[in-house]
This record gives structure tokens, C-alpha cells and sequence, in this order.
């Protein structure tokens, strides 16, 4: 690949021919003393564009956002000790969503590790529960294997983060480079094919069952199995729900598709996983937010589970049918004997799907307009139709109402259109996400639906934005409070909003945008949404759009505003019963 | 509830060991014991581990360590198809009076004296995990001052057929 085998070079150099090697093209990080000869091979040349961020947690999240919106392995580069720090909650992330990243850390000196040295600390340990695996490197011969391995670890099976921390003077070292064109990992075989009885299985299951319901999550983006999904989908006329992590991977306005199930999912797709007689989950990991209390979800379905991760599969609720491997191929597999099947006749399921279009006709997601106050919702609905026209359109979020109502209300018809931090939940994940999407597809309209809570956590990211020149489109839901905790707190703890009222005026968004030079637009009330959002689409930097909403808006399914939102998990049983 | 002895092989580098620790205690499974050591190949160590836990916890303990880069081999050793022993040192007080009694002792229950002090005898004890609890008890009158047991290690039985090292989970 270019490189003659057995190059004399520098530790440093030899990390970024490995990056070269690996194919890629962007990473993220701050330089920093433990790092130093790495950013110095920089200065002296590579192919890798490397992006300077403010904070090492913003490097992380636009890694993550990379790897969602490109599929491939997201770079992180930062500095031993409290640079590697600020990575663990992007670690963590990417640990809990499964995104493929690769965090390549300064470490100091070996003859200095173990002392307490200046800005040393034991990150592979303290990333050891959140990481796929880890490396320290403390002889530079090792150094191009360990690469090699990070990147195959990250992208294969169930994808993940890995670390390696790189001593200094490996960094200084001068060896002979070769790139290996095989990993040594005896004891990484994550499976690549599926048991065909397992399939067939599944296949009888699907033709016997009257109320299937696919249950599909973020591992089918993740396997690139949108394909397949859908031609499963549409052969077999099964019916689906699609998870907060998952969005986009089936069109949302495919007439089959019933959107999220969960705590803010519908109330049709709650009624579906609920009153099922098969639960087909793909890539979807029964994940508390979205059964709910487990032993009342789906309590009359079988289920066959689809995962790439044996661990997966029986975790949370048992499958009658387990199907471990690859997605891709499994979904591609189950479509054909699924067909097989079926020429042998299959139960009847017209009455379901017409039960589910009836629950969705009668439950979509609403809210009330009041005069004088902008619902966060209508802001959505305005941003959905602005976008419509657009091929080429990612959506991130940060964590909390307004990613809520992102789910809910924005329609996704492409997958790793929707970019957004589902198992850990991690407020100001947005910002930096965003700028990592636009680094991995600088034609796309890349667009963060942000709360004021998760903006005020890494809008700093900003000047990495202007500077790098990666116009997104940051629109703070403004409602002056941690809106979601405000939720819980007028729902559960008697109104007593202890902690949670941010103010919608400090700091004043449009300007604090004008001084990290970009765009900044202020919206008050419905009539200015439009036109400040059409006006920071096209303003050829990036921009933030303040849109001041309703600070007591809550987060509903379905359920008329002013009941619990939990509820809405207890309603199938009786509704349905009734 | 109930005790189940995992055989794990794995790859003899730096935080392999920590790796598996960490990661019982991060998913909340108790290690009774655990006892490491190498094997036939300088490279792969053996990790011996006796867990407290039902079948669905054993389920997942198995499946999680499998993901981990650096493990091999993750085997349940059952107790009908596996040989299991545990070595134990045990420091008893003894007047002198007493002394010849307790070498007798000892001697009858299959331990061996590793030293002898001036009111003390430290045994050494190989056997099954059961032997050694009832050598303890053996001895508990005398005082035990201090006891040290490796925790049970344990290989499967030839004479139970099959592959010595079938993998208990498919992967």
C-alpha cells in the first residue's frame, strides 16, 4: 500500500501511516505534552485531516458523530492524563450505541508510568468496563500490530470503542515500519455466519404467526442491513417498529414502519410490541426505555432475536428463538426462506395490520398550540418541513425533550440520518456530533436539534465549527430549564423544580454565536421560525438558531397533555382489553 | 443460587487478569474464589473460578468473558466431569503436650507439617475443596492462627469423554 516494508521512522510517524493505512481520512483531538512527537508527524505530513476541537470530550462525541454518519471507524486523539479523562464519557457513549471508535492517547513516559508523573494516569484502566479492549504500548515494535488490532477490534462484531495509550517515548522511538496485513488475536472470533436451522426456524415462526412485529435498533445500521430489513419487510409484509437507535435504518414513511416504541415512543407502537404474537427484534437490545416494566412487555409474543453480540440474546428477556451473527446476512437469509415458507401458506394477518393502521390513525402524536407561546414541537415540525426537500440531510441531538420530539416528529428516510446518544444519554452530545458528521459528508446539511441544557455543556465546540469550516445548523430549543428533569419534577416530586431553571436569556445564544463567528438568530414567536431557520440554512457559515419555547411544553406520547407520560405504558393492557 | 467453577483460558498479557475481575464485579457476580497460573503453553494462562450465581447469571458471565479480547476459552467444569482440588496452609497453636496427638492427627487426614515452631505446627493440605473444609474442622480446636487456601483449581476428566476442552458456549 505505498509503503515499502520495514521503513525506518519515528513511533509518531509510524501512528499516522497506520491511520493512512486504515483508510482514514479525518480525526479528531487536542494536542497536549504526552502527545507532543504525535502532533509533531502531523506538522511534518499525512493525509489524515486532523481537526482541532476545544475539549477532548468534543473531540470524542465528533468522533462518534463521524463514525455514525460515514460507518466507518471515528479517530479521537488526545493527551495522557486529563486528556484522557475528558475522553471517557465519549468512550462510554460509544460504549452503550455501539459506534466504532478508535481513542489513541499520549501516555508518559515508560520509565515514569507508576510514579504519579505529570498528567499521568492509568487510562487503559480507567476505561477498562467501557472499552471493547485496550492497549498500552510501551515498545514501538509494537506499535503498527496494535494499531492493526484497535481498528479490527472496533469494526468487527459488535462495534465499539477501543484505546490505545501510546508512552512518549514510543512516540520518539525509531524502528523499522511494517504494517501487518493480519491481526494476532486468537481469541477475537466474533461470529460471521448464521445457523441455517435457526433460520428456518425463524422463517416457520414468522408463517404461524398472525401479530409479528419486527423489532428493529441501532445494531441494523450498524450491520448495513437496511437493505435487507426492508426487502424483509416488504416480502414479507411484516409490520415494524423502529428504536430511538435505529431511526432511519427503515424509511420512516414507509407505511409499514410504526416508528419508536418506548417511554416516548407511541402509543400504536407500544400497542404493537404489546398485543404481538411474535417479537422479531433485529439489532435491538430490550433496552429498560423501551419495555418498560419487562414483565409486562409484550407478554403474549415469542421472541426470535437477530444480534451480532451472543451476550445480547436472552439478556433481558428470553428468546425462543436466538439468531447470533451477522445481520446482513441473517436478514438477507430469512427473507429467502421466509419466501420458501410461505409458498406452503401462512397464517392470516390482515386483521393486524389493519389493527395497527386503526391505533395509528386514532393515536398520532399531538400537541396543543396555545397563543402566545412557541411549542418546541411546532420548531420540529418546521425544521422536518424546511428539510424535505433535502437529499442529503443528518440530523443530530443532544439528550432530553427536545431529542424527544426529534424522534417524534422528524422523518428519516435515509439511514444514519438521525445521530443521536441513546444508552448513556449524554447531554451536549450534539454540537460535537454534528461537526464530526459534517467532517464525514461535507455535502450534507448537517443539523443539531439541541436543548439549552445540552448546549450550554459544549458550545465551545463552536469555534471548531467556524474555524475548521464545518458550517452546521445548531437550533436550541429554548425553554430556560433542564427541561426533561423539569418534567419529572412536575410529574413525580410535586413541583418542586429544585436545580432546573436555566433562564432563557443568559447566555444570549445569538450573540454568543457572533462571537465564536457564526450565524446567530434569535425566534420569539411563530411567525419569525421560518425565516430565521430558511436564513441559517443558507447562511454559508454555521449558525444558531435561539428558539424560545414554552418552557412548561412536556414530553407525551399519546396520552392528553397533563397525564403521566409512564402511563402510556400501562395503557395498552387495558385499552387493548377493553 | 448455586455454585458453578469456570475454567477460562487466557492469553498470558499485561491486565488480562484485571480484565476478568472487572469484569465480575462491574456486572455484579460475586468471585467465591479464583485461582490463576500457567499451563501447558508459556503464553495462556488457566484462571479457575467458583462463582455463586443461578443458571441465566452463568449464561451471561460465560457469554460476556467470551467478548473479551484476550480469553480464549470459557468452560463450565461440572462436578461429576471434573477434577478439582484446592491447596491450603493452615498455622494450628499447639502446647507441646498436645503436639505428637496433633502430627497424628494430621497425618490420618492426609496433610503434611511444612513447619514447626515453638507452639505452632503450619500444615500443608491438597485436596478436594470438601477435604479441606473438613481438615479445618479437624483442627479448629486446637486454634487455627492463620489459613491461607489458593481457592480450587480444576481440569476436566478424561475419563468423562469428550473433548477435554469443549467450550461451553458457542460463538
Amino acid at each position: 500500500m505505498g509503503l515499502t516494508r520495514g521503513t525506518r521512522m519515528l513511533g509518531s510517524d509510524a501512528i499516522l501511516r497506520s491511520l493512512e493505512l486504515e483508510g482514514v481520512d479525518v480525526a479528531f483531538g487536542i494536542p497536549g505534552g504526552a502527545i507532543l512527537p504525535t502532533y509533531d508527524a502531523i506538522a511534518r505530513g499525512t493525509s489524515v485531516r486532523h481537526v482541532l476541537a476545544r475539549h477532548e470530550q468534543g473531540a470524542g462525541h465528533m468522533a462518534e458523530g463521524y463514525a455514525r454518519a460515514s460507518g466507518k471507524v471515528g479517530v479521537a486523539i488526545a493527551t495522557s492524563g486529563p486528556g484522557a479523562t475528558n475522553l471517557v464519557t465519549p468512550i462510554a457513549d460509544a460504549w452503550m450505541d455501539s459506534t466504532p471508535l478508535v481513542c489513541i492517547t499520549g501516555q508518559v513516559r515508560s520509565s515514569l508510568i507508576g510514579t504519579d508523573a505529570f498528567q499521568e494516569i492509568d487510562a487503559t484502566g480507567i476505561t477498562m468496563p467501557i472499552v471493547k479492549h485496550s492497549w498500552l504500548v510501551q515498545d514501538v515494535e509494537e506499535l503498527p500490530g496494535v494499531l492493526r488490532a484497535a481498528f479490527h477490534v472496533a469494526r468487527t462484531g459488535r462495534q465499539g470503542p477501543v484505546l490505545v495509550d501510546v508512552a512518549k517515548d514510543v512516540q520518539e522511538a525509531e524502528f523499522d515500519f511494517a504494517y501487518p496485513d493480519d491481526v494476532d488475536l486468537p481469541g477475537w472470533k466474533p461470529p460471521h455466519k448464521v445457523h441455517a436451522r435457526q433460520i428456518r426456524e425463524a422463517a416457520l415462526a414468522i408463517a404461524a404467526s398472525e401479530r409479528p412485529i419486527i423489532y428493529a435498533g441501532g445494531g441494523v445500521l450498524n450491520a448495513d442491513a437496511c437493505v435487507e430489513l426492508r426487502a424483509l419487510v416488504d416480502s414479507a409484509k411484516l409490520p415494524a417498529v423502529v428504536t430511538l437507535m435505529g431511526k432511519g435504518c427503515l424509511p420512516d414513511s414507509h407505511p409499514l414502519n410504526y416508528g419508536a416504541p418506548g417511554m416516548h415512543g407511541s402509543k400504536f407502537a407500544n400497542w404493537a410490541l404489546n398485543k404481538a404474537d411474535l417479537v422479531i427484534a433485529v439489532g435491538s437490545r430490550f433496552d429498560d426505555r423501551v419495555t418498560g416494566k419487562l414483565s409486562a412487555f409484550a407478554p403474549g409474543a415469542k421472541v426470535i432475536h437477530f444480534d451480532i453480540d451472543a451476550a445480547e440474546v436472552g439478556k433481558i428477556r428470553h428468546a425462543e428463538i436466538p439468531v447470533v451473527g451477522p445481520l446482513k446476512l441473517a436478514l438477507a437469509q430469512l427473507a429467502e426462506e421466509v419466501r420458501a415458507v410461505a409458498a406452503d401458506g401462512s397464517a392470516t394477518r390482515d386483521p393486524w395490520l389493519r389493527q395497527l393502521e386503526d391505533w395509528r390513525a386514532r393515536f398520532p402524536f399531538r400537541y396543543a398550540k396555545a397563543d402566545g407561546q412557541l411549542k418546541p414541537q411546532t420548531a420540529v415540525e418546521a425544521l422536518r418541513d424546511l428539510a424535505g426537500d433535502r437529499d442529503d440531510i443528518i440530523w443530530t441531538t443532544g439528550v432530553g425533550q427536545h431529542q424527544m420530539w426529534a424522534m417524534q416528529y422528524l422523518v428519516c428516510d435515509r439511514p444514519r440520518s438521525f445521530i443521536t446518544s441513546g444508552g448513556l444519554g449524554t447531554m451536549g452530545y450534539g454540537l460535537p456530533a454534528a461537526i464530526g458528521a459534517k467532517a464525514a459528508r461535507p455535502d450534507a446539511t448537517v443539523v443539531c436539534i439541541d436543548g439549552d441544557g445540552c448546549f450550554q455543556m459544549t458550545c465551545q465546540e463552536l469555534a471548531t465549527a467556524a474555524l475548521e469550516r464545518l458550517p452546521i445548523v445548531a437550533v436550541v430549543l429554548n425553554n430556560g430549564w433542564l427541561g426533561m428533569v423539569r418534567q419529572w419534577q412536575e410529574m413525580f416530586y410535586d413541583e418542586r423544580f429544585a436545580q432546573t431553571h436555566l433562564t432563557h436569556a443568559v447566555p444570549d445564544y445569538a450573540q454568543l454565536a457572533e462571537a465564536y463567528g457564526c450565524a446567530g438568530f434569535t425566534v420569539e414567536n411563530e411567525e419569525q421560525l421560518e425565516d430565521a431557520l430558511s436564513a441559517a440554512f443558507n447562511a454559508g457559515r454555521s449558525a444558531v438558531v435561539d428558539v424560545r419555547c414554552d418552557p412548561e411544553e412536556k414530553v407525551f406520547p399519546m396520552v392528553p397533555a397533563g397525564a403521566a407520560a409512564i402511563d402510556v405504558m400501562e395503557a395498552p393492557e387495558e385499552e387493548v382489553r377493553a | 443460587m448455586s455454585a458453578h467453577t469456570i475454567s477460562v483460558r487466557l492469553e498470558n498479557k499485561p491486565g488480562a487478569l484485571a480484565r476478568v475481575s472487572q469484569l465480575f464485579s462491574r456486572r455484579g457476580y460475586n468471585i467465591q474464589s479464583l485461582a490463576v497460573g500457567p499451563t501447558e503453553h508459556a503464553d495462556i494462562s488457566r484462571l479457575t473460578l467458583r462463582v455463586d450465581c443461578n443458571e441465566h447469571s452463568l449464561e451471561q458471565i460465560e457469554k460476556q468473558m467470551h467478548k473479551l479480547v484476550n480469553v480464549l476459552r470459557v468452560t463450565e467444569l461440572r462436578p461429576e466431569e471434573a477434577v478439582e482440588r484446592e491447596l491450603a496452609l493452615f498455622t494450628v497453636s499447639v502446647s507441646t503436650d498436645k503436639r505428637a496427638e496433633l502430627v497424628a492427627l494430621s497425618q490420618v487426614a492426609g496433610a503434611r507439617v511444612a513447619d514447626v515452631g515453638r507452639d505452632a505446627i503450619t500444615f500443608e493440605f491438597v485436596g478436594r475443596p470438601d477435604e479441606v473444609e473438613a481438615f479445618e474442622e479437624l483442627v479448629r480446636p486446637y486454634g487455627v492462627r492463620e489459613l491461607v487456601r489458593t481457592g480450587r483449581v480444576g481440569l476436566r476428566r478424561p475419563s468423562a469423554g469428550g473433548r477435554t476442552t469443549t467450550p461451553s458456549v458457542q460463538v
